[in-house]
């Protein structure tokens, strides 16, 4: 007795609205980066569910690039938020809109 | 036939270390490397010269290619040489005079600041001019023809602090411009049906009878290349820029705008020879404009103050007098007369030229009078070239004119007509300049005195007393007085002594120029009427301004004004076209076509102030928009999958 393909698919379907709304709503920069890897994962999530459910190894493979490519964002992220902490006490996302026209 | 390239590349090579080493050299050196420089490739014209004439008739006619400048798909066009009759004839004439005006510059020119400048235009004009006459295609040819344009400019303003000198310079170049755009014009044409520009290719074949040209096609090839003439050559309606380029020093009056340059014009109509053969009417525009002009500037002249814009109205007019020839086949009696008229035009201009130099730059025959005790070598030698130019027998003038009214009276007796009203109108005018300049009382004494105190440029140092010209200035006028005494024979028309038809006749064949046959016993009446009429004109001339120094019903101001031709295109500019001009820059450019950019500016920039709200500077907005825009494309997508 297995678990339904489609239970982790809805699973990570949950799993990614909660992160795009957290990502839409908090505002201190840390919980927004944890909640873009809580999306990615999500997507991995699917990822796998279709390898197994398609008999396909290419669906694992995506996962480790999806793997590699967050590691190397969570690198660059922290690195700003780092700064962003030395700069001010407690940094939230809207403080800074410098960029804006 | 080697010493064909000495002749371009001396004043070449003299030019640029002029360009370069002028300063180095300066007064007097630059002015005898010059010297040389021209002199040298004159003895190297008469080499090839004397070559030419010792092969057969048939074959005198080389080409020598220096280098391909153009080689272009099938088209080939070459920096090359084309040593014939008639080009060496022209070369001969353009060094030799050359030589002799560089020679006199010397002594004109001393004490001038910019001295090497002078002399480097100087040979730059003389290499130049031997590429228009030599060159072996109409586009070498071209080249050459531009460049005598830029040395004019650079001669004519050559005191460009003047104004008046800048602007004549200006205006001499600009009006040379419409004629070269005809003479464009004719390589396009001549290109596009030829495809070649070599005179081997067009000319040859035409001349040679193996080749013809619809008449359209050669009337308007012909009349582009005349409208090229026409520009060069001072004709109407393009003759305005000539007396106004006397603001040059004298030398270059007499070089550039007496007896070399202005004769491009009467070269190039030459060589076209074979091609205005080809044209019903061609000929008949050519004649009747030079016939036109030749009277028109002979009127002119008989109105004007200064010395020297009276000799450049006379040249005006002898220019008319050479293309009336050649529109009428007869291209020797044209080409004669221009080499008549480079002698005694010359010696002209640079008897005037020592006439201004021993009155301190004053050229205004009003303020003469009385010179002929104080000028001992030029007064005699000015009083050849005026009979040469009055046509009186035997001097020069007397034997070219006459072919051409011979030529003309075969071609109309209307174009002969005008010819003798010109001649008459011609010794007249010739003989108030002299009796104004060298007879009469002196009314330059108070005026000279008070030039001389305000200090004078260069010879300011012996101001007051008239004085005659340094040796290098009067030597030149003593050779230019024999050869207009004795030039003539070159072309005696009896006993068998009419050396340059010989010469030239390779060149103008029979298939291709009209031989004039007019009766032993017309020519001689023809030669007859033309003498009364310029004795005749001799005798008004010099018996009118006897004593008399203004007489306003013989000079009225429409004259003066020179018929108010210029006058009136300064109106029409400076009134209509100026409105014109104006409605242009104020309406259609700064309304219209700046609308046009600054339109397309604030739209940019209205477009951009609205479209910079979106970037907020939120990252919750940004991550939205990607939402969006995420969730559009997956519906899309779904869509196109459903259906």
């Amino acid at each position: 007795m297995s678990v339904p393909s489609a239970w982790y698919l809805v699973l990570a379907a949950i799993l990614f609205g909660l992160g795009a709304t957290g990502l839409l709503v908090r505002r201190n920069v840390l919980v927004m980066f944890m909640c873009i890897e809580l999306m990615l994962n999500a997507v991995n999530l699917t990822f796998v569910t279709f390898a197994r459910t398609l008999n396909d190894i290419g669906g694992q493979v995506d996962v480790f690039f999806v793997l590699v490519v967050a590691a190397a964002e969570v690198v660059v992220g922290l690195a700003i938020i780092v700064a962003m902490f030395r700069r001010r006490a407690a940094a939230t996302a809207d403080d800074i809109h410098i960029l804006k026209g | 036939m080697n010493a064909a390239y000495a002749i371009v590349a001396l004043p070449l090579a003299g030019a640029i270390i002029l360009l370069f080493g002028g300063r180095v050299l300066r007064e007097p050196l630059s002015g005898w490397l010059a010297t040389i420089m021209a002199a040298g490739s004159f003895v190297c014209t008469v080499i090839v010269w004397v070559s030419l004439l010792g092969r057969s008739t048939s074959s005198r006619a080389v080409e020598k290619n220096i280098f391909t400048w153009m080689p272009v798909g099938a088209l080939h066009v070459n920096f090359g040489l084309q040593l014939d009759p008639l080009s060496v004839l022209w070369c001969l004439f353009v060094t030799g005079v050359g030589s002799l005006i560089t020679l006199y510059s010397i002594g004109y020119m001393h004490g001038d600041p910019s001295f090497s400048r002078f002399f480097f235009l100087l040979n730059a004009f003389v290499f130049s001019m031997i590429v228009l006459v030599l060159a072996n295609n109409f586009l070498f040819s071209f080249f050459g023809w531009e460049g005598v344009g830029f040395c004019s400019y650079g001669l004519v303003g050559f005191w460009f602090e003047r104004e008046s000198a800048a602007v004549a310079a200006k205006k001499a170049f600009v009006t040379n411009r419409i004629g070269d755009f005809g003479f464009m014009i004719a390589l396009f044409l001549m290109f596009q049906h030829f495809g070649s520009f070599n005179y081997s290719t067009v000319l040859a074949p035409l001349a040679g009878g193996s080749a013809i040209l619809p008449n359209a096609f050669a009337t308007g090839l012909a009349l582009m290349l005349f409208l090229g003439a026409v520009g060069k050559s001072a004709q109407i309606p393009l003759y305005m820029w000539l007396p106004d380029a006397m603001e040059g020093p004298t030398p270059v009056s007499a070089l550039i705008h007496a007896a070399t340059m202005v004769t491009a014009g009467v070269y190039l109509v030459a060589r076209a020879a074979p091609i205005i053969h080809f044209s019903s009417s061609a000929g008949w525009v050519i004649s009747i404009i030079g016939a036109a002009t030749a009277l028109l500037a002979a009127t002119i002249a008989c109105g004007q103050n200064d010395i020297k814009r009276v000799l450049a109205y006379s040249t005006v007019s002898q220019l008319g007098y050479m293309f009336l020839g050649e529109g009428t086949g007869d291209y020797q009696a044209g080409i004669y007369h221009t080499v008549m008229h480079a002698f005694f035009k010359a010696l002209l201009f640079l008897g005037s030229g020592a006439v201004i130099h021993a009155m301190h730059d004053e050229q205004d025959m009003k303020r003469m009078g009385g010179l002929r005790k104080y000028l001992p070598i030029t007064f005699p030698t000015f009083i050849i070239g005026y009979l040469a130019l009055a046509a009186i027998p035997p001097f020069d003038g007397f034997w070219s004119k006459d072919e051409i009214l011979a030529a003309a009276w075969h071609k109309s007796p209307a174009l002969w007509v005008v010819g003798v009203i010109t001649a008459f109108l011609t010794a007249y005018y010739m003989s108030r300049l002299i009796r104004l300049t060298f007879w009469g009382e002196a009314r330059w004494e108070s005026h000279a005195s008070a030039h001389g105190a305000a200090g004078d440029t260069g010879h300011g140092e012996h101001a007051g007393e008239p004085h005659e010209a340094p040796v290098t200035m009067t030597l030149p006028l003593v050779i230019l007085a024999v050869a207009s005494v004795v030039g003539w024979l070159i072309n005696a028309p009896f006993g068998g002594l009419d050396f340059m038809d010989k010469w030239l006749a390779p060149v103008f064949p029979t298939t291709i120029a009209a031989s004039v046959h007019v009766a032993t016993g017309t020519k001689w009446l023809i030669g007859l009427v033309a003498t009364v009429a310029a004795i005749a004109g001799l005798i008004a001339g010099l018996g009118l301004w006897r004593t008399a120094v203004d007489r306003p019903a013989l000079e009225p101001a429409v004259l003066g004004h020179a018929w108010y031709i210029d006058e009136g295109i300064a109106h029409v500019v400076s009134g209509p076209l100026t409105g014109l001009a104006t409605a242009f820059s104020f309406v259609v450019d700064a309304r219209w076509m700046d609308g046009v950019g600054r339109g397309i500016s604030s739209g940019v920039a209205s477009s951009g102030r609205a479209l910079r709200r979106v970037q907020t500077g939120y990252v919750r907005n940004y991550a939205l928009g990607i939402g969006i825009g995420a969730a559009a494309v997956l519906f899309y997508v779904s869509l196109r999958a459903g259906s």
